[in-house]
Protein backbone atom coordinates (compact mmCIF):
# COMPACT_ATOMS: atom_id res chain seq x y z
CA UNK A 1 0.00 0.00 0.00
CA UNK A 2 1.51 3.31 -0.75
CA UNK A 3 1.80 6.09 1.82
CA UNK A 4 -0.31 8.40 0.33
CA UNK A 5 -3.51 6.18 0.64
CA UNK A 6 -2.63 5.79 4.16
CA UNK A 7 -2.11 9.69 4.77
CA UNK A 8 -5.88 10.20 2.98
CA UNK A 9 -7.26 7.25 4.31
CA UNK A 10 -6.00 8.21 8.22
CA UNK A 11 -6.71 12.22 7.46
CA UNK A 12 -2.70 12.46 8.69
CA UNK A 13 -1.40 15.90 8.81
CA UNK A 14 2.29 15.93 6.33
CA UNK A 15 4.27 17.94 8.25
CA UNK A 16 6.91 17.69 5.73
CA UNK A 17 7.82 16.36 2.24
CA UNK A 18 4.17 16.29 1.34
CA UNK A 19 5.53 15.43 -2.42
CA UNK A 20 7.26 12.25 -1.04
CA UNK A 21 4.37 10.28 -0.38
CA UNK A 22 4.27 7.63 -3.59
CA UNK A 23 6.68 5.22 -1.17
CA UNK A 24 5.41 1.47 -0.74
CA UNK A 25 4.92 1.18 3.33
CA UNK A 26 5.66 -2.50 4.32
CA UNK A 27 4.43 -2.81 7.37
CA UNK A 28 4.87 -0.69 10.97
CA UNK A 29 7.31 -0.09 13.65
CA UNK A 30 5.91 1.74 16.75
CA UNK A 31 8.57 2.92 19.28
CA UNK A 32 10.34 6.10 20.86
CA UNK A 33 13.67 4.38 22.00
CA UNK A 34 16.03 5.32 19.26
CA UNK A 35 18.23 2.15 19.65
CA UNK A 36 14.85 0.34 19.49
CA UNK A 37 13.95 1.23 16.43
CA UNK A 38 17.26 1.12 15.01
CA UNK A 39 17.62 -2.43 16.24
CA UNK A 40 14.30 -4.33 15.22
CA UNK A 41 12.20 -1.86 12.73
CA UNK A 42 13.01 -3.02 8.87
CA UNK A 43 12.91 -0.60 5.29
CA UNK A 44 9.39 -0.04 4.41
CA UNK A 45 7.97 0.45 7.66
CA UNK A 46 5.73 3.61 8.58
CA UNK A 47 7.30 4.29 12.08
CA UNK A 48 4.76 5.72 14.69
CA UNK A 49 6.26 7.65 17.61
CA UNK A 50 5.74 10.51 20.01
CA UNK A 51 9.25 12.17 19.73
CA UNK A 52 10.04 15.02 17.83
CA UNK A 53 13.48 15.45 17.74
CA UNK A 54 15.58 15.64 14.59
CA UNK A 55 17.65 12.42 15.50
CA UNK A 56 14.17 10.47 14.32
CA UNK A 57 15.05 11.78 11.14
CA UNK A 58 18.43 10.27 10.81
CA UNK A 59 16.69 6.64 12.36
CA UNK A 60 14.08 6.83 9.71
CA UNK A 61 16.88 7.85 6.91
CA UNK A 62 19.47 4.90 8.14
CA UNK A 63 16.64 2.18 7.99
CA UNK A 64 14.98 3.54 5.29
CA UNK A 65 11.86 3.50 6.45
CA UNK A 66 8.78 4.63 4.56
CA UNK A 67 7.60 7.46 7.37
CA UNK A 68 7.44 9.09 10.66
CA UNK A 69 3.91 9.69 12.47
CA UNK A 70 4.09 11.51 15.31
CA UNK A 71 1.37 11.28 17.59
CA UNK A 72 -1.00 13.08 19.97
CA UNK A 73 -0.86 16.18 18.11
CA UNK A 74 3.12 16.65 19.00
CA UNK A 75 4.84 18.91 16.03
CA UNK A 76 8.03 18.16 14.96
CA UNK A 77 10.40 21.09 15.99
CA UNK A 78 12.45 23.50 13.43
CA UNK A 79 15.48 21.45 13.02
CA UNK A 80 13.54 18.06 12.57
CA UNK A 81 11.39 19.36 9.72
CA UNK A 82 14.65 21.04 7.69
CA UNK A 83 16.89 17.94 8.34
CA UNK A 84 13.25 15.68 7.20
CA UNK A 85 13.17 17.96 4.35
CA UNK A 86 16.79 17.52 3.09
CA UNK A 87 17.07 13.90 4.14
CA UNK A 88 13.39 13.47 2.08
CA UNK A 89 11.73 11.50 4.82
CA UNK A 90 7.75 12.56 5.40
CA UNK A 91 6.95 13.54 8.57
CA UNK A 92 3.14 13.46 9.43
CA UNK A 93 1.16 14.47 12.11
CA UNK A 94 -1.72 12.67 14.33
CA UNK A 95 -3.94 13.84 16.79
CA UNK A 96 -5.00 10.54 17.97
CA UNK A 97 -2.73 8.82 20.38
CA UNK A 98 -0.41 5.97 19.61
CA UNK A 99 -2.80 2.81 20.18
CA UNK A 100 -5.48 3.75 17.77
CA UNK A 101 -3.18 4.98 14.86
CA UNK A 102 -1.41 1.88 14.98
CA UNK A 103 -4.88 0.15 15.00
CA UNK A 104 -6.17 1.45 11.94
CA UNK A 105 -2.74 1.21 10.15
CA UNK A 106 -2.59 -2.20 11.26
CA UNK A 107 -6.20 -2.83 9.91
CA UNK A 108 -5.80 -0.79 6.57
CA UNK A 109 -2.63 -3.13 5.82
CA UNK A 110 -4.14 -6.34 6.68
CA UNK A 111 -7.34 -5.38 4.45
CA UNK A 112 -4.81 -4.17 1.25
CA UNK B 1 32.50 -10.23 -5.06
CA UNK B 2 33.21 -7.17 -3.28
CA UNK B 3 35.09 -4.11 -4.42
CA UNK B 4 37.90 -2.64 -3.48
CA UNK B 5 38.62 -4.59 -0.62
CA UNK B 6 41.21 -3.12 1.27
CA UNK B 7 39.44 0.21 1.36
CA UNK B 8 39.26 2.46 4.54
CA UNK B 9 38.23 5.07 5.58
CA UNK B 10 37.27 7.21 9.26
CA UNK B 11 35.24 9.92 10.42
CA UNK B 12 35.91 12.35 13.74
CA UNK B 13 32.74 12.35 15.32
CA UNK B 14 32.40 15.91 18.13
CA UNK B 15 31.29 14.88 21.83
CA UNK B 16 27.73 16.65 22.45
CA UNK B 17 27.13 17.08 18.91
CA UNK B 18 23.90 15.82 18.84
CA UNK B 19 22.63 17.68 15.77
CA UNK B 20 24.74 15.84 13.76
CA UNK B 21 23.83 12.25 15.06
CA UNK B 22 23.36 9.68 12.06
CA UNK B 23 25.73 11.53 9.85
CA UNK B 24 29.07 9.03 9.92
CA UNK B 25 26.92 6.08 9.57
CA UNK B 26 25.20 7.81 6.78
CA UNK B 27 28.32 8.47 4.96
CA UNK B 28 29.24 5.06 5.44
CA UNK B 29 26.21 3.48 4.67
CA UNK B 30 26.36 5.48 1.35
CA UNK B 31 30.12 3.89 0.69
CA UNK B 32 29.11 0.64 1.37
CA UNK B 33 26.41 0.68 -1.12
CA UNK B 34 28.51 2.39 -3.36
CA UNK B 35 30.90 -0.52 -2.55
CA UNK B 36 28.66 -3.46 -3.65
CA UNK B 37 28.87 -4.66 -0.32
CA UNK B 38 25.54 -6.96 0.52
CA UNK B 39 22.40 -5.68 1.92
CA UNK B 40 22.29 -7.51 4.55
CA UNK B 41 25.86 -6.72 5.56
CA UNK B 42 24.91 -2.40 5.28
CA UNK B 43 22.23 -2.65 7.54
CA UNK B 44 24.00 -4.64 10.01
CA UNK B 45 26.51 -1.94 9.50
CA UNK B 46 24.21 1.03 9.70
CA UNK B 47 23.21 -0.01 12.92
CA UNK B 48 26.71 -0.54 14.10
CA UNK B 49 28.18 3.01 13.35
CA UNK B 50 25.07 4.06 14.61
CA UNK B 51 25.41 3.74 18.21
CA UNK B 52 28.83 3.92 17.76
CA UNK B 53 28.34 7.57 16.54
CA UNK B 54 25.69 7.95 19.43
CA UNK B 55 27.83 6.86 21.94
CA UNK B 56 30.79 9.30 21.49
CA UNK B 57 28.37 12.03 20.98
CA UNK B 58 26.66 11.43 24.58
CA UNK B 59 29.52 10.30 26.49
CA UNK B 60 32.71 11.43 24.92
CA UNK B 61 35.04 14.37 24.34
CA UNK B 62 35.95 13.37 21.02
CA UNK B 63 36.06 9.83 18.94
CA UNK B 64 37.00 8.41 15.58
CA UNK B 65 35.14 5.84 13.76
CA UNK B 66 36.95 4.30 11.13
CA UNK B 67 36.09 1.14 8.79
CA UNK B 68 38.04 -1.06 6.59
CA UNK B 69 36.17 -3.32 3.56
CA UNK B 70 37.92 -6.56 3.30
CA UNK B 71 36.82 -9.74 0.77
CA UNK B 72 35.06 -11.27 3.95
CA UNK B 73 34.40 -8.71 6.14
CA UNK B 74 34.01 -5.24 7.23
CA UNK B 75 35.66 -4.10 10.18
CA UNK B 76 34.36 -0.98 12.09
CA UNK B 77 36.65 0.34 14.93
CA UNK B 78 35.62 3.30 17.39
CA UNK B 79 37.64 5.14 19.38
CA UNK B 80 36.97 7.69 22.03
CA UNK B 81 38.63 10.22 24.38
CA UNK B 82 36.16 10.71 27.28
CA UNK B 83 35.09 9.21 30.87
CA UNK B 84 35.40 5.31 29.88
CA UNK B 85 33.78 2.14 31.21
CA UNK B 86 33.95 1.23 35.09
CA UNK B 87 31.94 -1.86 34.38
CA UNK B 88 31.97 -3.07 30.97
CA UNK B 89 29.70 -6.23 31.77
CA UNK B 90 27.08 -3.92 33.02
CA UNK B 91 27.43 -1.77 30.16
CA UNK B 92 26.80 -4.72 27.77
CA UNK B 93 23.25 -5.43 30.32
CA UNK B 94 20.45 -4.19 28.16
CA UNK B 95 18.86 -1.16 29.99
CA UNK B 96 21.98 -0.24 31.95
CA UNK B 97 22.86 3.56 31.07
CA UNK B 98 24.08 6.19 32.68
CA UNK B 99 22.41 8.55 30.55
CA UNK B 100 21.84 12.11 31.37
CA UNK B 101 17.97 13.77 31.02
CA UNK B 102 19.53 15.16 27.63
CA UNK B 103 20.25 12.48 26.16
CA UNK B 104 17.33 10.72 27.03
CA UNK B 105 14.73 13.22 25.99
CA UNK B 106 16.34 12.70 22.62
CA UNK B 107 15.30 9.05 23.06
CA UNK B 108 18.33 7.91 23.16
CA UNK B 109 19.86 6.24 26.70
CA UNK B 110 17.27 3.33 26.77
CA UNK B 111 20.83 1.31 27.66
CA UNK B 112 20.61 -0.59 24.31
CA UNK B 113 23.52 0.95 22.56
CA UNK B 114 26.59 -1.58 23.30
CA UNK B 115 24.00 -4.62 23.10
CA UNK B 116 22.98 -3.56 19.90
CA UNK B 117 26.49 -3.39 18.71
CA UNK B 118 27.53 -6.42 20.23
CA UNK B 119 24.12 -8.18 18.49
CA UNK B 120 24.89 -7.10 15.16
CA UNK B 121 28.13 -7.81 14.96
CA UNK B 122 30.43 -11.44 14.44
CA UNK B 123 32.82 -10.42 16.46
CA UNK B 124 32.93 -7.84 19.07
CA UNK B 125 35.59 -6.47 21.39
CA UNK B 126 35.64 -3.73 23.95
CA UNK B 127 38.16 -2.10 26.14
CA UNK B 128 38.36 0.86 28.37
CA UNK B 129 39.53 2.78 30.69
CA UNK B 130 38.69 5.31 32.92
CA UNK B 131 39.78 8.82 32.54
CA UNK B 132 41.06 7.75 29.34
CA UNK B 133 38.46 6.43 26.74
CA UNK B 134 36.90 3.60 24.97
CA UNK B 135 37.71 1.15 22.28
CA UNK B 136 35.75 -0.82 20.72
CA UNK B 137 35.76 -3.02 17.36
CA UNK B 138 32.94 -4.85 15.04
CA UNK B 139 33.54 -7.45 12.46
CA UNK B 140 30.39 -8.18 10.62
CA UNK B 141 31.16 -10.81 7.82
CA UNK B 142 30.26 -10.57 4.27
CA UNK B 143 28.23 -13.36 2.10
CA UNK B 144 28.28 -16.21 5.07
CA UNK B 145 32.17 -16.12 5.14
CA UNK B 146 33.21 -18.19 8.75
Amino acid sequence: MDLKTIVDTLGLEPHCCADKLTGKVTGGYMGDLLSDVMANSAKGQLWVTRQVHQNIVAVAALKELSGIIIVQGAKPDQNTMEKAQKEGVPILGSTLPAFEVVGRIYRLLENA
Amino acid sequence: MVCDAGFVDSFSVEGRAFIDAGLISSQIKKILREKGIPEEVVRKVAVVTFEAEVNIISYAEVGTISFQIAPDAITIEAVDKGPGIPDIDLALQEGYSTADDTIRDMGFGAGMGLPNIKKFSDIFEIKSEVGEGTYLKSIIRINGSP
